[in-house]
Order: structure tokens, then C-alpha cells, then sequence
């Protein structure tokens, strides 16, 4: 069993966020050598060939898509909104973790997020990129694209602004945007610090270049953490909008089942949820691999666990809530389908949904469980496909059961459904591995700030007393 | 002027504190050209050095008000004025429906002042600087802390300068190259 005792007393005296012994050199040299010296670990290479033999496969079913069309997956009218938009949703989800770790655990001064905040926000670019490539695969002729922004055209019409649809545009390209440069200027000084150790030529022009003659002076800095801390403030509100914004392409429209206030912050919940969840399933495997666990601690997982039992109850609430309102309401048809979502043809979905979503998580409630790393890996896995069933049952079986019997449908996804989904996967993986291997995974000026003051230098003079007295 | 054949003078100090005591001492001997450089962000280091810069957020104020703006017109323009198409007889200019991308537009204007401002104001990607020239310059992103007196300072004076930055407890004074 792959149990670690809770470092510190749980209580009264948190455990450290920084494993005991480093200092600004050594957390400095720890990090970067992963990019510069340390040998590409095996299992690195095997995670990174799947991963691309993934990509290909995505590749394929796209190429596929183009040559065919969206025919070869299972859509069919009614339900027109298959795979496509359940993987969307469930990857804009997953984005959201990573701006939330950066930006509001920052904002309340929540230290322990210094660890895991930049791969979170790699982790959220590329869930971004997958979410992104889905409505446009989706669109039929995704060639077409750039007619959702509002540009002069020939035809001398707009997009309809009324739309959530074209408010999703709005909302998830400036969320790709920011979560970009949130990234990047995160990443700035520790791109110099690369550039600084590296021995080789090609490395120093490459990373010199991407540091932009970054040089750390005073002044610099000040300006640095006062951008930093604008874009953090900018960037909460704008993660809460972003999955209101996808929760209003349901909710505005009036299919039962979808047309229902509690949407937006039900989503957001939802999606900082899994976004949680994706950040275990990552970092469990990566601080092992790299051997990073004094600086991704007990205490780290532990708190994670604890935002995903916390947001995981907002979820069972949302859930409780969406049934209690469909009787309460009178409304014959949210009635139906609410027990067409629980006896109908894809209960099997909604209840497997049930289990992982909401007793999965009830196990985190013990701290034994909290410190299992294994049994925290698999339960973040476990929510991680609860979310991914939770859109489906929320797009498939409300399209599926409209207010017409004769409107009804049984909808199921096709191969390259399955195939482009496994592919998207593959798409994160490949670049979520090739930025553990070329950048520095961990913010390593932000560490150097949780360095313990008794590891810090001294001050000659002070050094000289003690030795003196 | 004539150009001095230094950019300045540049002291290595091994902690944050007796770089911040250093550049404090080095204002009050009347140096004004002077930058401090560190592996992390110091609190009061900027202070010390005499910076004082608030544009950062005028610029993302101004930034987030010309996105809202330009957001909503944007909106407003389309559906009122150059193409008025009558949806379910909602009016022409809706404004509640055309709040989400008002926001989107000015969180995404204000957030690229904030990173393109911060990279302007601070003259970055700047490719050549002098402080690289310094031999032990390299740990300045790693756990060492500098102070540069530059040669453009009034008051700088290549024996003088030196000895007196020898005397804040400086590890090693070294001359930096242009």
C-alpha cells in the first residue's frame, strides 16, 4: 500500500510545504535539472508513445471527419449534439482548475497552490485546445470556421450576438488567451533561470529567446507582481464566467432537462470538480516519476481532496436540487424527464454518474483515505469519468427525449466517436508530456519564496557574531 | 557626454537583506542610477532603489474601459445600426443579451494591457544587457543577489564607487563591461 503518514500534526501546526533541506540553490538545480541534465526517464518515453499514437489516432478520425463528414459519428436529429459536445464541455471543464489554482489561491494567499500551479496551467492551455477543436470538428464544415467572429464580409451580416452560442466563442477563445499568457508570464523568470543553467548552445538561444532578456532587476519584479496580481484578479471572474457562459448554451434553450437557472453555478462547480480531479490523476503519477515529493507534499494532495469532496457536495447538490425542482415545478414534461434520465434507456449512464459523483467522493471524508495516494488516484479517476457521464446524460438524454414522442430517438456514439475522443486525450497527453520534459514544471521563483528562513542565507555580518559569541 | 567605457559597477551580496541594506546605503550617498537584481521578487528592494512606477494599472484600467466599450458598440453597431434584424421582436439594441461578451471583451483587453504594459514598461524582450557581462551574473536567477551602480550616475566614479560597495559587505565588485 502506498500509504504516507500525514507529516505535522493534522490539527494545530499545518505539515511544510517544501520538503526539509532545500534552499535557493538546490530547489533552483532540483527543477531545472529535470529539463536540462536529468536522463528522459523510461516511463516517460512509454507515456509520450502512447500518447502520440493517441494523437495519431486522432488524426485519422479527423482526417475522416473531413473527408465524410460529421455523418460517421452517431448524431442524428434530434439529438445532434452527440459526443462532440459532451467532450467539449467536459474538457472546458477540466480547464478550469488550472486559472483557478493560479488565480484565486493566489488571491487568498493559499501557498501550498506554488507546486502545482504551473503545471495546472499547462494542464488547463491544453484541456483548452482539446475543448476548443470539438465545436469547430463539430461544425460540418469546420473549414468554415471564422464565420462565428464578427468580421466584414461579403455578405455584410453578423454573427447573432443574442446568442450564448456566440457568446461561447467570446468566452472560451478570451479564456484560451488568458490562460496563455497567465502561463507564460508565470513562466518568464524560470525561463531565464533555464537559460542561466543550461550548458548548451541550442538550449541557451532557445530558452534566451522564450525568456526575453529577463534579468530580474528590482524594478522589473515590481512591475512583474503587479501585473501578475491584475491578470489573477482578472482571471477569477473570468473563470466563473466562462462555464456559465457554456452552462447558458443549455439552460437558455428550452428543452427540459436543460432549461433551468441552477445551470450556471452547477457548472461551474461541476467543472472545478474535475478539474481537481484531472490535477490528481496527473500529479500522483508525475511527483513519483520525478521524485517530487517533497516539493508536491502530503499536504498538497490533502488539500486537493478536500476542494474535490467540498465542490463534489455542490455537485450532489445541483443533482438533488435539478430532481426536486422537476416535481416541484408542476411542469408534466420536466417530470418525464427527469424519470426517463432514471429509468429510461440510459439509466445505466445517470446512475453510474450518481455513484461516482456523489458516493465516490463521500470516501474522502476520512483523512486515511486523504493520505492513501493510490486510493486518491483512483477515486480521482472515478469523478473524472462521473463528469464525462454527467454531460452526456445532460446532452444525450434530454435531445433524445423531446417533448414529442415522436421526436424521440436512441442515440449512441460510433467508433469515430470513441476514436476522436481517445484522440483528444492523446492530444493532451502528447503535449502535457512534452511540456514536462521541456519546461520547468513547477514554478521555481515562487519556490524559492516557500524556502523556510532558517535555509535562507544569512547575513555575513550576522554568520560572523554567532561564530565570534 | 562623453560615454563612459562601463555601464557601471555591479556588487554580488549573498542574501536579500544585505542587498536591500546595501542599495538603501547607496541612495543615501546620493546615487540615483542604480538596479538591484534577485532571484525572486524582494519586498521593498524596488523601494530601496528609489523606483516608483504606478502606470501598471492606469494602463489596465484604461485597457478594461476601451474593451467594455468597444465590446458592447461592437454589439450595438451590428444589431441596430449596420444590419437590424428583427428576432422575435426582441428590440434592436437587447442590451441584457449583449452583457457576456461586453465582459469577455473587457476582462481579454485589460488582461493583454496587463501583460503587453508590464512587458513595454519594463523594455522587454530586450535581446543584449550589459549586466550579462558580468562573470557571475548566471546566479542572479539562481540564489544570488546583485546591486549595479551605473556609469551614467553623476556621482559614479570607478575607484570611489568601488570601494564604497566594497564596504556594504558585498562578497565581490566586479566592473561591467557595455
Amino acid at each position: 500500500m502506498a500509504t504516507e503518514p500525514l507529516k505535522g500534526s493534522p490539527h494545530l501546526v499545518p505539515a511544510p510545504l517544501i520538503g526539509p533541506g532545500y534552499d535557493y540553490a538546490t530547489v533552483t538545480d532540483k527543477i531545472s535539472s529535470i529539463v536540462l541534465t536529468q536522463k528522459t526517464p523510461r516511463s516517460w518515453i512509454f507515456g509520450f508513445a502512447v500518447a502520440f499514437f493517441l494523437l495519431m489516432v486522432l488524426m485519422f478520425a479527423i482526417g475522416r471527419l473531413f473527408l465524410l463528414g460529421v455523418g460517421i459519428w452517431g448524431i442524428e436529429i434530434p439529438v445532434g449534439w452527440g459526443w462532440a459536445i459532451v467532450n467539449f464541455v467536459w474538457w472546458v471543464g477540466i480547464a478550469h482548475a488550472g486559472t483557478l489554482i493560479s488565480a484565486i489561491l493566489l488571491l487568498m494567499h493559499q501557498e501550498w497552490r506554488t507546486s502545482i500551479n504551473r503545471f495546472a496551467e499547462a494542464m488547463t492551455l491544453f484541456a483548452v485546445s482539446c475543448a476548443g477543436m470539438f465545436p469547430l470538428l463539430h461544425l460540418g464544415r469546420p473549414w468554415m470556421f471564422y464565420w462565428l467572429f464578427p468580421y466584414p464580409n461579403t455578405m455584410k451580416v453578423w454573427p447573432q450576438f443574442r446568442s450564448p452560442l456566440v457568446w461561447d466563442v467570446f468566452a472560451v477563445s478570451t479564456y484560451a488567451t488568458v490562460s496563455l499568457m497567465f502561463w507564460y508570464v508565470g513562466l518568464i523568470p524560470d525561463l531565464a533561470t533555464i537559460r542561466d543553467r543550461s550548458k548548451r548552445r541550442v538550449s541557451q538561444k532557445i530558452y534566451g529567446i522564450l525568456a526575453m532578456g529577463w534579468r530580474g532587476s528590482a524594478a522589473h519584479w515590481k512591475r512583474y507582481e503587479t501585473a501578475y496580481l491584475l491578470l489573477a484578479g482578472l482571471a477569477t471572474p473570468l473563470v466563473v464566467s466562462v462555464h456559465s457562459v457554456v452552462s447558458f448554451d443549455f439552460a437558455v434553450g428550452i428543452v427540459p432537462g436543460w432549461h433551468s437557472t441552477i445551470f450556471p453555478p452547477y457548472f461551474v462547480a461541476g467543472a472545478i470538480y474535475s478539474g481537481f480531479a484531472m490535477v490528481l490523476t496527473i500529479s500522483i503519477p508525475v511527483r513519483k516519476v520525478y521524485g517530487l515529493e517533497d516539493f508536491i507534499t502530503q499536504r498538497h494532495l490533502d488539500n486537493m481532496a478536500k476542494i474535490l469532496l467540498a465542490t463534489g457536495l455542490i455537485v450532489g447538490y445541483g443533482y438533488v436540487m435539478e430532481t426536486f425542482m422537476a416535481f416541484y415545478s408542476g411542469s408534466p414534461y420536466d417530470k418525464f424527464m427527469i424519470m426517463a434520465r432514471m429509468t429510461g434507456p440510459y439509466m445505466k449512464f445517470y446512475w453510474a454518474l450518481i455513484f461516482c459523483n456523489m458516493v465516490v467522493p463521500q470516501f474522502l471524508w476520512s483523512t486515511r483515505v486523504r493520505s492513501n495516494i493510490t486510493g486518491l488516484w483512483v477515486i480521482s479517476i472515478l469523478v473524472n469519468i462521473g463528469m464525462w457521464l454527467e454531460r452526456y446524460v445532460i446532452v444525450v438524454g434530454s435531445l433524445a427525449r423531446d417533448y414529442m414522442p415522436t421526436m424521440w430517438y436512441r442515440y449512441s456514439g460510433t467508433a469515430w466517436d470513441v476514436a476522436t475522443y481517445v484522440g483528444s486525450i492523446g492530444l493532451f497527453l502528447t503535449l502535457l508530456f512534452l511540456f514536462l520534459r521541456y519546461l520547468p514544471m513547477i514554478s521555481i521563483f515562487e519556490l524559492r519564496q516557500l524556502v523556510p528562513p532558517e535555509k535562507r542565507p544569512t547575513a555575513p555580518g550576522a554568520t560572523r557574531a554567532t561564530v565570534e559569541g | 557626454m562623453k560615454r563612459h567605457p562601463l555601464y557601471g559597477l555591479m556588487a554580488e551580496f549573498e542574501t536579500a537583506e544585505t542587498l536591500i541594506a546595501a542599495a538603501r546605503a547607496a541612495r543615501e550617498e546620493g546615487y540615483r542610477r542604480l538596479d538591484a537584481y534577485s532571484p525572486l521578487p524582494v519586498e521593498g528592494l524596488a523601494e530601496a532603489i528609489g523606483f516608483h512606477d504606478r502606470r501598471l494599472p492606469v494602463i489596465v484600467l484604461i485597457g478594461g474601459i476601451v474593451g467594455c466599450l468597444s465590446g458592447y458598440y461592437l454589439q450595438y453597431w451590428a444589431s441596430a445600426i449596420s444590419y437590424p434584424l428583427n428576432i422575435g421582436g426582441r428590440p434592436l439594441n437587447s442590451w441584457p443579451s449583449f452583457i457576456p461578451i461586453t465582459f469577455e471583451m473587457t476582462i481579454l483587453v485589460a488582461a493583454l494591457s496587463a501583460v503587453l504594459g508590464m512587458l513595454a514598461l519594463n523594455g522587454l524582450p530586450m535581446p543584449y544587457h550589459p549586466v550579462f557581462n558580468t562573470p557571475r551574473f548566471a546566479l542572479a536567477t539562481r540564489d544570488r543577489f546583485f546591486l549595479c551602480i551605473e556609469a551614467r550616475d553623476p556621482k559614479f566614479d570607478r575607484e570611489k564607487t568601488k570601494s564604497f560597495l566594497a564596504s556594504l559587505h558585498a562578497r565581490e565588485v566586479t566592473e561591467v563591461s557595455r
